[in-house]
């Protein structure tokens, strides 16, 4: 273990609660970036705005985070392949499955879901499952 | 109107920040805390409490308005059975998390900062979501 961040990692998981508690009271919708992203093709027209200003939130946040730190670039050293595949997998998942680590993970468990809890029970096993696979087999 | 938008733009950039904060924009680390059975690292633990501790008491202030703060309408999940679209969405969004430590949310705070692969990533990701919607039909 050795990149151990508990403190980083719990302060910006409170920002994420934090931006979860502000879409709950001022809009009045779940936090759940898959489905904040995938429901745009079906939403009302009034409600395509919101959506979309959120997913602008989420791409420029590295620049207001330069204000602080340096970001971290995401760096990953997998095969162009196996990322078109959990590319697919993560985008036909969440859909199905109806959320993702945010909209599951976070939203879903803070408001005790049973489903929520299931799903995200059932997604880190996979992950774990999957993981395990990918390095510790073959 | 304006409202809302305005405050999903600010509810976007807290949820990045926290994200890029915590690690979960770095694939590596989201693959650590995946890897319980090799070199575990458990700080998206700490993401995970941070986040739901701090949002458990929003959701419970919601559960009593029938209005948002700023009038909107509230929009609380209804469904409550375990179905199969349910498990099987999860497991395949599973694995796809696990082979390169990516979900949705960190992968949309990367786009300007991953280069070629979280932007191949991203896209795989709106094709997957668009075959959902084709199969749904």
């Amino acid at each position: 273990m050795e990149d151990f961040t508990p403190i980083a990692s719990l302060i910006g998981g409170i920002l994420i609660g934090l931006s979860a508690s502000m879409m709950i009271l001022l809009n009045g919708r779940i936090a759940g970036v898959s489905g904040i992203l995938g429901g745009i093709a079906d939403a009302h027209k009034s409600d395509v705005p919101w959506r979309m200003a959120f997913l602008a939130g989420l791409v420029l946040s590295p620049f207001a985070y330069m204000l602080f730190s340096q970001p971290f670039a995401a760096k990953l050293a997998v095969p162009d392949l196996q990322i078109i595949i959990a590319g697919l997998l993560v985008g036909i998942g969440s859909r199905y499955g109806s959320g993702c680590t945010s909209g599951h993970g976070v939203c879903g468990i803070a408001r005790m879901s049973r489903r929520s809890i299931i799903a995200t029970s059932v997604f880190m096993a996979a992950g774990i499952a999957t993981v395990y696979i990918t390095h510790h087999m073959g | 109107m304006f409202k809302k938008n305005l405050s999903a733009l600010f509810a976007g950039l807290l949820f990045g920040i926290g994200l890029i904060l915590s690690g979960m924009t770095n694939p590596a680390k989201v693959i650590g805390f995946l890897d319980i059975f090799g070199d575990w690292d458990p700080s998206l633990m700490f993401v995970m409490t941070g986040a739901i501790g701090v949002s458990f008491f929003a959701f419970r202030k919601a559960s009593g308005l029938s209005l948002s703060l700023i009038k909107e309408q509230m929009q609380l999940p209804t469904a409550r059975q375990i179905d199969l679209p349910l498990i099987i969405g999860a497991v395949l969004f599973g694995i796809g998390w696990g082979l390169v430590g990516l979900c949705p949310g960190p992968a949309i705070a990367s786009i300007a900062t991953g280069g070629f692969e979280v932007l191949l990533f991203v896209i795989a990701m709106l094709i997957g979501m668009a075959i959902y919607r084709l199969l749904k039909r």
